[in-house]
């Protein structure tokens, strides 16, 4: 991540030690959250009805949040990127293929990367007739624009998913394009994520065989804490593990994964150290509670690692960083995803998120296979 | 289950008011007569539904009576078992959830004066904590100066859940007046309804209202660590009661890591959250939602990264264990000491006063 201090004089210099890179043989790997932006709205337009044009022009996104433009909590860094992501020929950080070619797929040994386009995207706005139109056209644009071009790059179907109906339509749609591996929401629904008004979704993804990616952040429009808003920007980041702790355990509750068996998800960049904590706790309360929900066969615990996968940036690092291979051995290593999250400011490296011993299969699958196999790229 | 250490210090219990009739003598003319006149019902929260299996042990319920409403029954289920030299009763009538602060205020006077008669007057081992409104801070620092001088109130209480996060400085006074007591905040599971109680809107079932506690305390100690609530009052101790604990090594290892990335926009926050954790916040061990082994258990005790974390609590009447099975197992003889006697007297500085 960026760590820049830029009002004050340069510390000394000290000589530290190099970090050891684990992944120096440059691996290939597969970086299961690259997020492409639009260099600016017009890159939509041609994929979008005149009325549509018409509308962002006039009134905008209007999510439900406060600004315009930009987010309610200001970033960590401009753009939530890093320093180094802007593109030499202009536009903003993620806005250009060939860039990204160079600095993330070459220079990570990168044989697949998931593009999840969030952010402004249609999927949460008030408008949902607007929304959707939208989400259409992210979909053609990054399908004639990204995914033609560039084979290392799969798609997640942008879906509105606040309006089940039209998101099986936008599904469907795509369904038999190998270029789309994945549907994608974001977690902030405009209600629990387990009820019924979103059920259509999950069918529809399963019976094309897709997962459905969770990417943390949303704009349901409720507060992100049961105490309502806070103050700052490292508590709304630090509160997608929160805010995703209570979408999992809801999809595990109403029983979205007893009633579609094939349903696959993948939650991405909320952290996963706390998943095991939160088994434990379904479980136990599951036992304790069971007469509310006879629609649940088993242990919350196994809906869970049937299916649930989770991407691994933010990499939890503990003091011992090691304690964090505890955390992956009770998740199971045939679950984590390697993502970079690319070009944010967060962007964990391959050749340091795991700086401590681990055996060669493990790194394979953590890295590479673990994704190959999900997204059917084996 | 480990064994468990004589003398030990039961960190939450809940004494349950039987209902509001039971607060008429506490109570002003004023607010009897609303009482009556509006026809109020029991301020009992739907965080503990009265019936549902974990607001009360099957053998800890009593027929015709709300759960931990019988001082004779609690020494028999709660303290007399367990060989507890001292409880500490956490009361969960519902006044916090109030929207009027007058009733509020006026609530929670009548609750604090009806523990110290028919509780700690009548029960040498019990403590309690001071209930507090809320829902204005001014009247919040009025009730712990009130009540304070009684040494038997050892820490004042408040929901996970309010109307904002809890940090915030709204909320300082309570906290300024807490410190200069030398009294603990207590922050137990539960709601004021005042939001939803997860960020995606009100869940269908009460599995997951109860499971998305353990959420909001994550969220409850980020709050108070980024707003700086530590570095204003490095002296004040801050007990999560029933939060489920085992979510707090990720959960600072998270924290930790962003504070690196973020601290320009805290920097107030001049100590790693992990370091700030160790000296001012602690937790009461049940419920403990621990994995299926032992051995795992034991790697998550590493993780704890301290051994002065923990506090002992049964959670009485609530339902998480059974039998004398309190402890979860694996946890060595000092541990279990340190647990069930010296982390509790080092939290509540006023127990070593009276204990003696």
């Amino acid at each position: 991540m960026n760590v820049q201090v830029t009002t004050r004089p340069a510390p000394p210099a000290v000589t530290r030690p190099t970090p050891e890179s684990v992944n120096t043989s440059k691996l290939a790997t597969a970086d299961c959250d690259i997020h492409p932006q639009r260099a600016n709205d017009k890159v939509l337009h041609p994929y979008l009805e005149k009325r549509w044009v018409e509308h962002m022009t006039t009134f905008g996104s209007r999510l439900r949040q406060a600004y315009q433009k930009g987010p309610a909590y200001p970033k960590g860094q401009p753009n939530a990127s890093r320093r180094d992501a802007w593109p030499p020929e202009g536009g903003g950080p993620g806005s250009s293929l060939s860039f990204m070619q160079k600095q993330l797929l070459d220079e990570n040994n990168c044989v697949l990367g998931i593009l999840n386009p969030t952010g402004d995207n249609g999927q949460a706005y008030q408008n949902r007739e607007f929304g959707a139109a939208v989400c259409r056209a992210m979909n053609e644009w990054i399908l004639h624009e990204w995914l033609e071009p560039e084979p290392r790059l799969k798609g997640s179907i942008v879906v509105p998913f606040e309006d089940a109906d039209v998101a099986v339509k936008e599904i469907e749609r795509y369904a038999a394009d190998p270029h789309f591996v994945q549907v994608l929401m974001l977690n902030r629904t405009g209600e629990p994520p387990g009820q019924k008004r979103y059920w259509k979704v999950y069918e529809a993804a399963a019976a094309a065989n897709l997962p459905v990616g969770v990417h943390a952040f949303g704009f349901g429009g409720y507060p992100v804490s049961g105490s309502g808003w806070p103050s700052y920007y490292i508590e709304d980041m630090v509160g997608h593990a929160q805010s995703c702790q209570t979408f999992l355990t809801s999809m595990v509750i109403e029983g979205v994964f007893e009633r579609f068996p094939k349903f696959r998800m993948v939650l991405v960049e909320a952290g996963f150290a706390w998943v095991p904590s939160l088994a434990w706790r379904l479980d136990k309360l599951w036992n304790r509670l069971r007469v509310e929900t006879p629609h649940l066969k088993r242990l919350p615990s196994e809906y869970i690692h049937d299916h649930v996968w989770l991407t691994t940036q933010p990499m939890e690092e503990p003091a011992k960083r090691e304690q964090v291979l505890d955390a992956i051995d009770w998740i199971g290593w045939d679950r984590l995803l390697f993502a970079t999250d690319y070009p944010h400011w967060d962007y964990d490296d391959p050749t340091q998120v795991l700086p401590m011993p681990v055996q060669e299969q493990k790194k394979r699958d953590f890295f590479l296979n673990n994704a190959l196999k999900l997204y059917g790229q084996d | 289950m480990s064994l468990i250490e004589t003398g030990g210090i039961d960190c939450d219990i809940h004494p349950a008011v039987p209902n509001l009739k039971a607060l008429h003598p506490y109570l002003s003319d004023h607010w009897r007569d609303i009482i009556i006149q509006r026809g109020m019902h029991e301020l009992d929260s739907i965080a503990y539904p009265v019936n549902a299996p974990i607001s009360a042990r099957p053998d800890w319920r009593m027929e015709g009576k709300k759960p931990g409403s019988d001082l004779q029954m609690l020494r028999q289920h709660a303290l007399d078992p367990f060989r507890t030299s001292i409880a500490i009763a956490n009361c969960l009538y519902g006044v916090q959830l109030l929207f009027s602060e007058d009733m509020g205020a006026g609530f929670a006077k009548a609750v604090n004066d009806w523990m110290a008669k028919e509780w700690l007057d009548k029960e040498p081992r019990l403590r309690a904590s001071i209930v507090v409104p809320i829902q204005n801070p001014d009247m919040a620092v009025d009730e712990i100066n009130r009540v304070a001088p009684d040494k038997r109130f050892v820490q004042v209480l408040m929901l996970v859940m309010g109307d904002m996060p809890l940090g915030k400085r709204h909320y300082w006074p309570i906290y300024a007046a807490a410190e200069k007591h030398g009294l603990p905040i207590g922050i137990h599971a539960g709601s004021a309804y005042r939001h939803p109680v997860t960020p995606v809107g009100w869940p269908t079932y009460y599995t997951e209202d109860y499971a998305s506690q353990a959420a909001a305390f994550q969220q409850g100690l980020s709050s108070l660590i980024c707003e700086g609530v530590f570095t204003k009052f490095p002296d004040l101790k801050v007990v999560l009661l029933e939060s489920g604990f085992t979510w707090l090594p990720a959960h600072l290892w998270r924290l930790t890591k962003f504070w690196r990335g973020l601290r320009m926009e805290i920097p107030w926050v001049d100590r790693a959250p992990a370091e700030i954790v160790k000296s001012n916040v602690r937790l009461t061990i049940t419920p403990c939602d621990g994995p299926p082994s032992e051995e795992m258990f034991q790697k998550l005790m590493e993780h704890m990264d301290s051994d002065e974390l923990l506090l002992f609590s049964t959670d009485y009447p609530h339902w998480q264990f059974d039998g004398e099975d309190v402890l979860p197992p694996g946890l060595s003889r000092s541990l279990v000491r340190k647990i069930m006697i010296d982390n509790p007297r080092a939290t509540y500085a006023r127990l070593t006063e009276t204990v003696q």
